[in-house]
């Protein structure tokens, strides 16, 4: 049972990670109606751009925030260079095309920097505290409470202000969008800021308990993809429920399963849902209208 | 659009080519003669390994040009399947001591297997699932491969595999893997040009007119994906055997997304670009061999290399080259005449077409169209008319099986076809347009009207590619466009365009056509012109079903018309009576 409850805690963790990079597939899809492949690059070349930046001597609060001003810059050259051009082209080019800058940030990053993975410290000096019978990593504890923040957060930005409204409408309906005045490629510029900087800070903040790696980025993303289906395409709650779900499903099936196939259970989940429960527990709605 | 004289039976006979063995035959010359250089030819260690390597890698390309360039479907595990060929053949012939050639196949098979499964769980969702789902097919693979010591030795990989006896010599078994990728290349050449091929195009170019067009769109992308995989798998049990050495690192996403690269580079939809982008992915590696010097760099390359190819070059080498031979061909290669068009649509049912008893469609809480009863008499145009809003393209879309009914009953000809799905409803007698109009884009129209002409359980069709030519060509010549058949459908203005859909519907011989709102966006002439085009239609006792705005067609052209208004039938009956009900009146005009 006490096994049971701090690997709850460790799922919930790793899993609110997964929430957070799926939240930025979900905006990205629903603004443009594409799946970027690269999301999970964004969480990776921003723990390398922290590692970069703390060995350049920053303090970590200063490279945390040029990290993530770097995502934003990554956000911009990422939606003039791969989307914008094919933006009128259908969802097949441009799939292929996030998966090639996919291979190209992953590969670029090896190249300047070498396979060693690297390690990046926490935030907080202590390592953790014990509550009963559970270990609450301090790490952990963070990245719950900014996701939970950041839930929060994106809420209040999409329902309650103007800005999100109109990212809302461009979602919706870019030609009416328009017509009413707003800059739809503007609304896409913010989205794919906004994302990249979601990416980004999610692989801030799990980088510490996994090494800054190459592959990180893959990983992270193959299995916020996962958890956007689980949880209902295209839905936020559905990406954020789905996100944790697969997080605490990973973590007990490598306790009581296998660690070798840790990255497997993931996937077995995903075609399981596919087969049984293609719209995902929130039900979105997945077929093409006529 | 046509003048009556372009009706006319013409007696010359429409095309008689000679068969296709014969036609090809320069192909098969080709193929042996550098099959039998590559038996012959002395080379040095190296080049023979890159040469086996090219071919090898050729054949998996060739699968990706079937399910991305025929069927428009992405498959990003091509070296999972590809890996599952080669261990087949790996731990087949070492471990297990089993002959070459039980193993190859087994491989095909297995291959196949894995992808007729994984595209049945998701080929019925959108594209993004299916890149998803075969990204994570490849991770479990590498998985499995890297921790299943048991079986595959583990990262150290399978040593030794054996050769066939035939094929000892490297020499020979290079010449037999050309063999291979001659036979290979020139079945999928052909495969675009059959039945199914012509389904894999029609569902990638546009899956809702290709379902309405009587294909299985859910099947046809099983086909294509399973081919694919099985062409993985034979390129993979080729490739061991020519190697003898094979382990997990070959058969990584990195080396699926290689091969997609190869397929893009080359051109995605012909077996030669595969050939042509293996070929240069391979080559150019080697020439610049500094590069893998740096860990990444390669990758990094290949990465940018699809950006800028999708962005610059979305067809690829050969894509480029093939896309200025066909319009050079369409202009220079004049089309067959063709004889009459003849209409026979089945009379199995009695007096009446079609029956909708107290048919449904409710979104959520809204109910589009609600109880509503047509009964289309037997030859003749039936009009379904209405205010915007009032719920006639839903009713289209219940009755061709896009949406599924809420409540009620559909009975086409005496067979219910409530639940069917479009492409049984399209074997069932039922042909429609659509008001915007959905054409296959890639195609000419031509391959358009044949793709009509191909529905199931056409009894106006002969057997073989020369019959449904003829019945293209007579559909084509019908609406007035028979001249310009080997056109691609981006050349034709907006009118005819409508035209060509119109053919598509007709080549198929259908029991009743469904036309949504086939005069908007004509111009008045045009709208003439479709006038005179429906009457000749109803002549040949093709019962019509259409739906329009454009009131002076309607009253001209139908005889019967039902009403809706907010998803109710408001009235019914003859032509001018109908329209002078108050209640119609009052629904167009408004009341007092």
């Amino acid at each position: 049972m006490d096994l049971a409850l701090q690997l709850l805690f460790t799922g919930i963790g790793i899993g609110a990670v997964y929430a957070l990079v799926a939240l930025g597939f979900v905006l990205i899809f629903r603004a443009t109606n594409v799946v970027n492949f690269a999301q999970g690059e964004f969480s990776m070349v921003a723990a390398y751009l922290m590692v970069v930046a703390i060995e350049a001597g920053l303090p970590y609060w200063a490279a945390f925030i040029v990290a993530l001003l770097g995502m934003a810059l990554l956000g911009v050259i990422f939606n003039l260079g791969v989307y914008y051009p094919l933006r009128h082209r259908t969802y097949l080019p441009v799939i292929i095309a996030t998966i090639g800058a996919s291979i190209l940030l992953a590969n670029s990053v090896l190249a300047i920097y070498g396979p060693q993975p690297q390690v990046l410290e926490g935030w907080f000096e202590t390592p953790g505290i014990q509550v009963g019978p559970v270990y609450l990593d301090s790490q952990y504890l963070l990245i719950i409470g900014v996701t939970i923040c950041l839930v929060i957060f994106n809420f209040w930005f999409f329902e309650k202000t103007l800005l999100g409204k109109k990212l809302q409408a461009t979602s919706q309906d870019k030609e009416m969008a328009s017509l009413l005045g707003i800059s739809v490629s503007t609304m896409i510029m913010i989205t794919f800021i906004y994302s990249a900087v979601l990416g980004g800070l999610a692989g801030i903040l799990v980088a510490p308990v996994l090494f800054v790696s190459i592959q990180m980025g893959s990983t992270i993303a193959l299995k916020a993809f996962a958890a956007t289906i689980i949880g209902g395409f295209g839905d936020v709650a559905g990406a954020i429920i789905g996100g944790l779900a697969l997080g605490v499903i990973e973590t007990f099936g490598a306790a009581y399963v296998s660690v070798p196939y840790k990255d497997g259970f993931a996937f077995l989940v995903l075609i399981a849902f596919l087969i049984f429960r293609p719209q995902g527990i929130f039900g979105e709605r997945v077929a093409e209208k006529a | 659009m046509s003048a009556p004289s372009d009706n006319m039976p013409i007696p010359a006979p429409a095309i008689h080519s000679k068969p296709l063995l014969v036609r090809h035959l320069p192909y098969f010359i080709g193929a042996a003669i550098i099959v039998a250089l590559a038996a012959t030819m002395r080379f040095d260690g190296y080049v023979h390994n890159i040469l086996l390597q090219a071919t090898t890698f050729s054949i998996a390309v060739f699968g990706l040009s079937v399910v991305l360039g025929l069927c428009g479907q992405i498959n990003l595990a091509q070296a999972a399947f590809f890996g599952l060929g080669a261990y087949a053949v790996g731990i087949g012939t070492t471990d297990l001591h089993v002959s070459f050639w039980v193993c190859l196949v087994g491989g095909c098979l297995i291959s196949l297997l894995a992808g007729a499964f994984l595209g049945m769980s998701t080929l019925r969702l959108g594209g993004h699932y299916l890149a998803m789902v075969t990204i994570s097919f490849q991770q479990i693979v590498t998985l499995v491969m890297i921790n299943a010591i048991w079986l595959t030795r583990g990262p150290d990989g399978v040593p030794n595999i054996k050769r066939p006896e035939l094929f000892q010599s490297s020499q020979s078994y290079l010449a037999f893997c050309v063999a291979m990728l001659a036979i290979v290349g020139y079945l999928v050449w052909h495969l675009a040009d059959t039945k199914l091929g012509r389904a894999m195009r029609a569902v990638r170019d546009n899956e809702l007119a290709a379902g309405v067009n009587g294909i299985d769109v859910f099947r046809t992308k099983i086909y294509a994906f399973a081919l694919c995989a099985l062409l993985g798998g034979l390129a993979g049990g080729l490739f061991a055997g020519g190697f003898a050495y094979v382990s997990p690192d070959q058969f990584s996403f990195a080396e699926s997304i290689v091969f997609l690269t190869m397929s893009l580079l080359g051109g995605v939809a012909s077996p030669i670009g595969s050939t042509i982008g293996t070929g240069l992915l391979i080559l150019i590696p080697e020439w610049l061999r500094f590069l893998k010097s740096v860990p990444g760099l390669y990758l990094a390359i290949y990465g940018l290399f699809v950006i800028l190819i999708i962005r610059f070059m979305p067809d690829g080498i050969w894509g480029f080259v093939a896309d200025a031979f066909t319009r050079w061909r369409a202009k220079t290669k004049a089309p067959p005449a063709a004889a009459a068009l003849q209409l026979r649509p089945a009379t199995v049912g009695g007096d009446t077409v079609l029956e909708v008893t107290g048919l449904s469609k409710h979104f959520g809480g809204l109910k589009a169209v609600d109880g509503v009863d047509i009964a289309v008499k037997r030859g003749g145009v039936h009009a379904l008319i209405g205010p915007n809003g009032s719920g006639k393209t839903t009713t289209l879309n219940v009755l061709s099986g896009l949406y599924e009914a809420t409540a009620g009953r559909i009975v086409l000809d005496g067979t219910d076809i409530t639940h069917m799905p479009p492409h049984q409803r399209t074997a069932a007698g039922l042909g429609r347009t659509f008001q915007n109009i959905r054409l296959f884009r890639s195609m000419t129209a031509l391959e358009n009207v044949e793709i009509g002409a191909e529905r199931p359980g056409n009894t106006m069709v002969g057997k073989g590619d020369d019959a449904l030519t003829e019945r293209a060509m007579e559909a084509l010549t019908f609406v007035g466009l028979g001249n310009r058949a080997n056109e691609l459908i981006s050349s034709f203005s907006y009118g005819h365009q409508r035209l060509i859909e119109i053919a598509r519907a007709l080549a198929s011989n259908p029991t009743l056509l469904l036309l949504d709102e086939p005069a908007a966006g004509l111009n008045s002439t045009e709208k003439l012109e479709l006038h005179e085009l429906l009457k000749r239609i109803a002549a040949q006792g093709l019962t019509i079903l259409i739906i329009d705005h454009d009131m002076t067609l309607v009253s001209e052209a139908a005889q019967h018309i039902t009403v809706l208004n907010f998803g109710r039938r408001i009235a019914d009956g003859e032509s001018l009576a109908v329209l002078r009900h108050p209640d119609v009146v009052s629904a167009y005009l408004g009341s007092e």
